[in-house]
């Protein structure tokens, strides 16, 4: 036996002492860490691009602060803001009527809108017939358009019907917007995100979906909702039917830290970094 | 210290690491337990296995066509992987040049490292369509589930198993050959009844990677709440299922979805305890 | 009526089909690679590789993400694999085939079987509230160890089982204590077995989200501490990805991700290569 088999028990010894100071660390920590705490924002993963871009400005103005951004889903983020895990909660819907004791301010205001693929000649739908498709009835594409309803005619047309799970604030402002009540058809494909969405309903000629206006790119094709667009106008208007706030949770009035940031978000700055993300600001801008 | 009371103090060292990884299990498992087990029990066991309508927001909690789907997932993934997967291990073991295998493992052990994240993404941008235009259905299918799956499992599955074959001793394989056999003879008669114990540990961490993935198959699978009457239908897994609602889950909804956990972890042990025992059987 | 094939065609036959399944596997794994290289190694520069993330990801670099992988990988196979070794000697060396190591090996492969978002809740719970950690480095990297425990101890225990007896018996007449016996006899002969199973779990680890994401958090700061919340490449992948953010900057993230894992594995192939040369 050579020398080098003297290195697999330093090797051995080696490895234990490593996990065991691990443990002692692990227990040390157990009591909590001194030190400034980070502001915490948990919450809608449609919200969250923008608080991590507005938490990326916030830090540079207020040096030595730091903000972590999680994720997690509205509920969730309204959960957290309840318990104290979240300083702050993020919701990309407005509250339930059984979620009191927050207080929600509007830091950004978002379109859900319909899309499909760019090769679907469609380009408007009625509350009426989006509600038939979302609830089964109408399974075909030529129900909805007639029989040239896409620019490749030999294509069977069973519409690919696609939502986001139900914890989504996306989902809820279609609901609460299109479905009055009634249900999404269990066949309906559930995806559980924005890119996913995309992703699906620019690959599928059938297919139809509904994501954030911010998150429009060119590979899908947005449809206007009973005749109106999506743009800033109409939403601050009204007139498009679909739109929602996002959210900032405090409990309570908001104070110290989390006040300071949310001040920030709603501050021209913070506001045009809401643009800059692709959203619409809760204010007209000055240009 | 004496010899023999070293030896003790590090019998007992290992001893405790050793009992460290089923206490892990049995916290897990209390965990999922005591959150779940009281809904189970409430709303009857049998209408929970057996009921076909997942509604958990009007008082519905059938999970059914989620356990048929992570069934049908799980043994489809592993038809896949095992006969590919074992044959991989063979080639690489005792077929393949020297250099080509110094090549491949390195390539197969970098597949286990991607995300499945990135596995799910690859599924939607290339499978999906690929099962759409050429077999039908909405492309988001249990089949595109079956076939990531079977892919995300095959690293584990062919390194463990390499390695079982490689340790078999050159001796078995010459006292074979000499004998008259082909190659092809030894390894099915000699090496791998040799390699057993390896090969069925790699079957058996390759099933539970596939029972347990999460990621990958939400994104493939397309989560329809209905038991699937083919492969081209989408459906949804248990494990899906926990993952969709989880985030947004209270009271009894969320102790449904532990519910879930406590059934998918009745489905895991079954499924070992029958692949063990066929080591068992094989031993004698 | 059967085609009587004789012994020597049925033998190429089959190293055909073994030849093929091999080529099939590598041409799956060629796939999947080339997409990720192909879309992401345009983005991959080096200020992608030291610079922070700007505007939301969509900008900047990756820089905090590659220090939270190594750092809560680094931290799980740190806990895992003594763990796991040690398990595995405990159950080939120490005792017989006793309800107890049935028991052992039992719940290890269980184990395996845990979905990662159960072990997600599971370590946010424990971990992260009841042991008051926080989402950190610490809690991410426990959690990914208890994932990665039975994939090392399993296979760490077939390799020590391979060992041929003959070996032990040889040591045992030269007076070697037992514990001698394992970590100059067993041990090394089982080592490439062993550091199989490591890759495999740390592959695992570096590709896990669900489990890190509710552990670790997905702050975008790079971690300063055990305690500081971390984002993995993986994680980072995840959103960037889900919400649409920039899929060329995912992509990018998911090729240094590669990159980095060739980079383990071959260290690790070769650190074995040359410590068995040393062998003899």
């Amino acid at each position: 036996m050579s020398k080098g088999l003297g290195h697999s028990t330093r090797a051995v010894s080696a490895s234990w002492l490593a996990a065991a100071i691990v443990v002692a660390m692990a227990l040390a920590g157990c009591g909590g860490r001194g030190g400034r705490r980070a502001l915490v924002l948990a919450g809608s993963t449609s919200v969250q691009p923008v608080a991590e871009l507005i938490a990326e400005h916030y830090e540079v103005e207020h040096p030595h602060h730091s903000v972590n951004v999680q994720g997690g889903g509205s509920t969730a983020g309204v959960r957290a803001a309840l318990e104290g895990a979240a300083d702050i909660g993020m919701s990309s819907r407005a509250l339930k009527p059984d979620e009191v004791g927050l207080e929600p301010i509007v830091v950004a205001r978002d379109a859900v809108v319909l899309i499909v693929h760019p090769s679907n000649r469609t380009t408007d739908l009625t509350p009426e017939q989006v509600r038939a498709i979302y609830t089964g009835r109408i399974t075909h594409w030529s129900d909805v358009t007639g029989p040239k309803w896409s620019s490749d005619d030999r294509r069977d047309d069973i519409i690919t019907l696609v939502t986001r799970e139900e914890g989504s604030g996306t989902r809820s402002a279609f609901e609460e917007g299109v479905m009055a009540k009634a249900d999404i058809t269990p066949r309906a494909l559930v995806q559980d995100s924005t890119g996913t969405v995309r992703a699906i309903v620019a690959s599928d000629p059938n297919a139809i979906g509904y994501i954030s206006l911010g998150m429009v790119s060119s590979e899908v094709r947005a449809l206007t909702y009973g005749g109106v667009q999506a743009t800033e106008e109409t939403v601050e208007e009204g007139t498009y039917a679909l739109a929602r706030p996002f959210l900032l949770l405090t409990r309570g009035a908001p104070s110290g830290e989390a006040g300071q940031f949310i001040r920030f978000a709603l501050s021209d700055e913070g506001q045009q970094l809401v643009v800059r993300a692709g959203y619409l600001p809760v204010r007209r801008l000055d240009p | 210290m004496t010899v023999a009371r070293r030896e003790k103090a590090i019998e007992r060292a290992l001893l405790v690491s050793a009992l460290s990884a089923v206490s892990m299990l049995a916290l897990i498992a209390a965990f999922i337990l005591i959150e779940g087990a009281p809904v189970m029990l409430r709303h009857g066991i049998s209408s929970f296995l057996a009921g076909t309508r997942w509604a958990p927001t009007k008082g519905s909690f059938g999970i059914l066509p989620m356990i048929v789907a992570s069934v049908v997932v799980t043994l489809g993934a592993m038809v896949i992987a095992v006969p590919l997967g074992l044959s991989c291990a063979v080639f690489l073991a005792e077929i393949a040049p020297r250099r080509a295998a110094n090549f491949l493992r390195p390539a197969i052990q970098l597949l286990a490292g991607i995300p499945s994240v990135v596995y799910g993404f690859v599924g939607i941008l290339f499978l999906v369509p690929l099962i759409r235009e050429n077999l039908g259905g909405p492309g988001l299918s249990v089949l595109a589930a079956v076939v990531i799956l079977g892919v995300m499992v095959l690293p584990t599955l062919i390194g463990i198993a390499e390695d079982a074959i490689e340790a078999v001793p050159r001796t078995y394989k010459e006292g074979a050959l000499a004998l008259g056999c082909t190659h092809a003879q030894a390894i099915r008669r000699v090496i791998l009844p040799a390699a057993r114990g390896g090969i069925i540990a790699a079957v058996i961490l390759a099933m539970g990677r596939a029972v347990g993935e999460t990621m990958a198959v939400i994104m493939v699978i397309g989560n329809a709440a209905i038991i699937p009457c083919s492969v081209l239908d989408p459906a949804r897994t248990l494990t899906s299922n926990i993952a969709l609602e989880m985030g947004y889950a209270a009271g009894d909804h969320q102790k449904a979805l532990f519910a879930t956990g406590v059934v998918l972890f009745a489905f895991i042990m079954v499924l070992n305890s029958i692949a063990t025992m066929r080591i068992v059987r094989g031993r004698r | 009526m059967t085609i009587p094939i004789d012994v020597e065609t049925k033998h190429r036959i089959v190293v055909v089909l073994l030849w093929l399944a091999a080529l099939v596997a590598l041409a799956v794994l060629a796939f999947i690679i080339a997409v990720v290289l192909w879309n992401g190694l345009p983005a991959v520069t080096l200020s992608f590789l030291l610079e922070s993330p700007r505007d939301m990801g969509r900008a900047g670099g990756i820089f905090p993400m590659v220090v939270s992988t190594v750092a809560v990988t680094l931290l799980a196979v740190i806990v895992a694999a003594p763990l796991g070794v040690g398990t595995a000697i405990y159950l080939t060396e120490y005792t017989s085939e006793t309800a107890l190591t049935r028991v052992i090996r039992f719940g290890a492969e269980c184990l395996a079987g845990v979905p990662s978002i159960i072990f997600g809740l599971f370590g946010f719970i424990f971990f992260v509230i009841q042991l008051g950690m926080g989402w950190s480095v610490l809690s991410g990297g426990l959690t990914l160890a208890v994932m990665i425990l039975p994939t090392v101890m399993r296979t760490a225990e077939e390799a020590i089982r391979a060992v041929p007896e003959s070996f032990r018996e040889a040591s045992f007449s030269t007076g070697a204590s037992r514990w001698q016996t394992v970590t100059q006899v067993v041990l090394p002969s089982a080592l490439p077995g062993i550091v199989t199973g490591v890759i495999l779990g740390v592959g695992r680890g570096v590709g896990e989200t669900a489990a890190v994401i509710f552990t670790a958090g997905s702050s975008l700061h790079i971690p300063t501490s055990v305690f500081s919340p971390a984002r993995t490449m993986a994680v980072h992948f995840y959103i960037l990805a889900r919400e649409g953010i920039s899929m060329r900057h995912a992509y990018g993230t998911a090729a240094v991700l590669v990159i980095l894992i060739l980079a383990i594995n071959t260290a690790a192939n070769w650190l074995m290569l040359r410590f068995q040369a040393k062998q003899g």
